[in-house]
């Protein structure tokens, strides 16, 4: 708009100025402050301003390092696997199945036990799985087992289920988007190509759904690698992951330039799996719909 | 009938969903100290344990505080960030919006820590007003996607055409711009107020000795004998956040409704 | 509501008027709009190049071009939305410079009508008054007013975005006219809505442009709609005006080829120029033999890589039944195809030795009224076409 105050690149960098700065001071500066840390020496709660390679090469070292990254990519492999394939029939169905006046109601009840305390259905998950939890409770009382079932909690698979039950809404949401915006007529014509049901859902459907799912595979995997919470309630403090050690050596042990280097390389495994994965499926997300 | 099937995939998958939550009421009502079954008798000590906890109230307190200073804050940056967007172009745009919406694919604990560094290393005392530094930072994304939607439904010829009859940008922004966007103005706070009031590892670290709701029910979750409570203050919580959806969907579905749009799809 | 019988309302402004009570002849009019030289780049882009016009007090003026012709950007910089790259706008002998759009004697309709969907009809049509200082029971009777104008009397208290496309459009009009701006800009207004209700608002606007006597500017790509409405037309290519002329010399007289092909339905065929006479200039046509060419006739406007040519509007020749005396000259072909228009056939007629200079054939569109009870000729007979210099054009 014509106003005389500048150009449309002055504005609009004058409107976004305050979330920005905002961003730069409180996110920018952090990250590049544990980026920068991660290059500096320990020395014993202080920090050493000498530039070192040290930390890496100690975190590259440092079999626990190893175990910890590979059980969270594994663990965050396995619950965006079982949260998606759980979730596309969910979001298929909520696509092409329900009424579109019934629509928002299954939205709702999908994200409501999202909007309920992180903590407490982590928690949950425990007194259902737990030694004396729900599920061995139960069976007792019902005389199905004598003894509890000990291989339910403090293990991998506990901890798959319970993030998979935490991150369930991150996936249907984005699958359920990408399924709402292909247009119906496709798939009619698919089938007027002479394809079947099945057929047409391969060649048309799923590929056109493909941004949904990698959104999905994307929103699911990277805050999962990170999760702090449900190592520490669900596997009982025996199963750590990289948010445990990160935490552990920032805090507990006070060597922030080692917890930056974990942090970062940590970051940036993730990243970079990140963007193979985007490369691989990139015939994906060159689908304009 | 045609997704027979798939409803009962469907209903089924919502029963995974809901099964940990129905529990909450289940035990929080149980007179038994252990969390198992079979059930005991039915009993409200729980909810007056909880009720009567000076820490718990000092946490809720703490809470609340922080959720609606946080979803002010980041609502307001996010009207700023969500009009730059849609309205605008300016180089380094892609950079800046990607940096305002980071936090949502960036692991909390990265955030927390990072920050934490930062703000010790710059001599802040930890209190509640840093965890609100910290969760403004995480509502952000979120706010600036709702009100990024808001905004980009409007036809942009609604603010030209107030300019052209006489209203300077401020006035045309404040009489048509606001009133057209205040459901998502609504929807970004509430989200934001509930996103806050529920996170943990910000609060864990940015808090310093105040307690949060989540921190304290952390700190609970090791001892046994605050279970019962804890389940007590759980259906409470869930409760409170059906509460808020509800009205979020209300102000969604009558500004859809006063604007003519069509009222299909959700929160998100 | 009587949408078809808009209230009469007591005319405030009008062009200048005669001792017998008609409006004097536009060419001798105030200027209204001035447009010098007028440039736009959009990065690199050069949007507008060098547009020269004046648009004069109550005239219906349109912008007519295909979409990215620039006609658009115009207006908007007309109205303001738009900065000024270089040259000058004058409204009303001002210059515009540094007037921003909210204090330009100008109001606009909007392509999309851009209606207020949280507020009511009333409220919509009221926006611009908000700094007026009449009284609320003044500026409510104004309001109902403009709505009684555009056919919405009783109309106030409805929600906007409960009305059709139509009524849209009046509320987008009564709300710019309330504001008795010197000039009305409409942007595309009438492209969304149905052929129906388009041709119906096409004449309302005519009628409702008489009645306030206001200048209207409209854009449009949609060249019967210009003609329809238009007094004066400026047909707009590449940012550039190509012809700016009354609505009937555009259609009878285009300065250019590519105006005429824009235009209407033209029929183009190969010329050579046999040399320049005193009266016009002789050309060769295959199928009409060699003739000449009034010089109020011919384009002086480059004919480009097509080379010379002959045009001529499909009503400019006729058809001419098997035994009827050729009041003009005449030739002859044979009918290849017939499109029938219920009203109107149009036949299209390969004329003989109509190859003779380049191989190709070309046929020639001829539209002939049908009359009740007169058989169509068939395909593939011969006929004979009746035609005259005078109603062909050459682009040289």
């Amino acid at each position: 708009m014509a106003t005389g105050n500048g150009s449309e690149a002055a504005q609009g960098l004058r409107m976004v100025a305050p979330p920005l700065v905002y961003a730069i001071l409180m996110l920018a500066i952090p990250l590049l402050t544990i980026l920068t840390f991660s290059f500096l020496k320990d020395g014993y709660q202080t920090v050493i301003r000498e530039f070192t390679f040290e930390n890496y090469l100690a975190v590259w070292a440092d079999p626990i390092f190893r175990t910890l990254m590979l059980r969270s990519l594994w663990v965050a492999g396995l619950v965006t696997l079982a949260t998606v394939v759980l979730a596309f029939p969910v979001a298929y169905f909520l696509s092409f199945v329900v009424a579109s006046r019934h629509k928002a109601m299954w939205i709702f009840l999908i994200t409501i036990p999202f909007w309920t305390s992180y903590l407490i259905r982590v928690f949950l998950w425990k007194v259902i799985l737990g030694y004396n939890g729900v599920i061995n409770s139960g069976l007792k009382s019902l005389g199905i087992i004598e003894q509890p079932l000990s291989f339910l909690l403090y293990n991998t698979g506990s901890i798959v289920v319970t993030l998979a039950h935490a991150y369930a809404p991150f996936a249907i949401l984005p699958i359920y988007v990408a399924l709402e915006k292909i247009d119906r007529s496709l798939l009619e014509a698919g089938r007027d190509l002479g394809e079947s049901r099945l057929m047409t859902f391969w060649r048309v459907t799923l590929p056109l759904a493909m941004p949904g799912v990698l959104a999905a595979v994307l929103i699911v995997f990277i805050p999962t690698i990170g999760d702090y919470v449900t190592p520490t309630l669900i596997g009982g403090g025996k199963i750590p992951m990289v948010a445990n050690l990160i935490q552990a050596q920032m805090l507990d042990i006070d060597n922030k330039p080692l917890g930056s280097a974990i942090a970062v390389t940590a970051m940036g495994i993730v990243g970079v799996l990140s963007l193979i994965f985007l490369f691989l499926n990139r015939r994906f997300l060159r689908v304009r719909q | 009938m045609r997704g027979g099937g798939l409803r009962a995939y469907a209903l089924l998958y919502l029963l995974f969903l809901y099964a940990p939550i129905l529990l909450l009421p289940i035990f929080a009502f149980n007179s038994g100290t252990i969390i198992a079954f079979p059930l005991q008798g039915l009993t409200s000590q729980w909810f007056e344990q909880m009720w009567g906890n000076a820490t718990l109230r000092r946490a809720l307190g703490n809470s609340l505080t922080i959720a609606l200073s946080s979803a002010v804050l980041a609502t307001c940056l996010a009207i700023f960030a969500a009009r730059a967007s849609t309205r605008y172009r300016f180089p380094g745009k892609g950079g800046a919006l990607g940096l305002i919406m980071l936090p949502l694919i960036l692991p909390e604990i990265i955030v927390g820590i990072s920050l934490l560094v930062v703000l010790l290393a710059a001599g802040v005392q930890l209190s509640i007003l840093t965890v609100i530094i910290g969760h403004t930072l995480i509502c952000m994304p979120y706010a600036v996607a709702i009100m990024t939607t808001a905004f980009s439904s409007l036809d942009k010829s609604l603010e030209e055409a107030a300019y052209d009859l006489g209203e300077t940008k401020w006035s045309a922004f404040r009489l048509v711009i606001l009133p057209l966007v205040m459901p998502g103005i609504i929807s970004a706070m509430l989200m934001s107020f509930t996103i806050s009031l529920d996170e943990f590892i910000i609060a864990f670290f940015l808090a310093g000795n105040e307690p949060t709701l989540p921190t304290y029910i952390f700190s609970q979750l090791r001892f046994p004998k605050s279970i019962p409570m804890i389940m007590a203050l759980g259906t409470v919580l869930v409760m409170m956040s059906i509460l808020l959806l509800a009205v979020a969907e209300y102000f969604r579905r009558r500004g859809a409704a006063r604007t003519g749009q069509s009222s299909s799809g959700g929160l998100l | 509501m009587n949408a078809r019988n808009p209230m009469p309302v007591v005319r405030e402004g009008g062009p200048a008027r005669d001792e017998h009570g008609r409006p004097t002849p536009i060419e001798t009019r105030r200027v209204m709009i001035e447009c010098r030289n007028v440039h736009k780049y959009y990065g690199d882009y050069h949007a507008l190049r060098g547009i020269d016009l004046k648009i004069r007090e109550a005239e219906f003026f349109s912008l007519l071009g295909p979409s990215g012709c620039g006609k658009t950007t115009l207006l908007r910089t007309i109205a303001g939305f738009e900065d000024i790259g270089s040259g000058v706008v004058l409204i009303d002998g001002k210059d515009m410079a540094n007037v921003p759009a909210n204090v330009r004697p100008t109001n606009m309709v909007f392509q999309s009508y851009a209606i207020f969907p949280h507020l009511t009809v009333a409220e919509n049509v009221a926006f611009g008054l908000r700094r007026d200082p009449r009284s609320k029971a003044e500026k409510a009777a104004a309001v109902e007013e403009a709505l009684a104008m555009v056919g919405l009397r009783g109309y106030g208290a409805r929600a906007a975005h409960a009305l059709s496309g139509g009524q849209r459009q009046r509320v987008a009009l009564a709300r710019a006219l309330i504001l008795k701006p010197k000039v009305l800009l409409l942007d595309e207004p009438l492209s969304a809505l149905d052929r129906k209700m388009r041709e119906q608002m096409q004449v309302e606007l005519i009628k409702l442009q008489r009645q306030v006597g206001i200048t209207f500017v409209l854009v449009t790509h949609d060249q019967e709609e210009a003609l329809v409405m238009s007094d004066r037309i400026a047909v707009m290519f590449e940012g550039e005006i190509a012809q700016l002329s009354f609505a009937e010399e555009l259609y009878t007289r285009p300065a250019s080829r590519r105006v005429a092909d824009f235009i209407g339905v033209m029929n183009f065929l190969p010329a050579r120029i046999l040399g320049d006479t005193e009266t016009g200039v002789r050309v060769d046509v295959p199928g009409f033999g060699e003739f000449e060419v009034p010089a109020a006739n011919v384009s002086r406007a480059d004919a480009g890589d097509s080379g010379p040519s002959v045009g001529f509007r499909p009503e400019a020749v006729t058809l001419l039944t098997r035994d009827a005396p050729a009041p003009n000259r005449e030739t002859a072909g044979a009918i290849e195809e017939i499109v029938y228009y219920g009203d109107m056939t149009y036949y299209d007629v390969r004329l003989d030795g109509s190859a003779r200079f380049d191989g190709k054939g070309h046929p020639i569109r001829v539209s002939m009224r049908n009359v009740f009870g007169r058989d169509l000729p068939d395909l593939g007979t011969r006929t004979r076409v009746s035609w005259s210099p005078g109603s062909l054009i050459l682009f040289r």
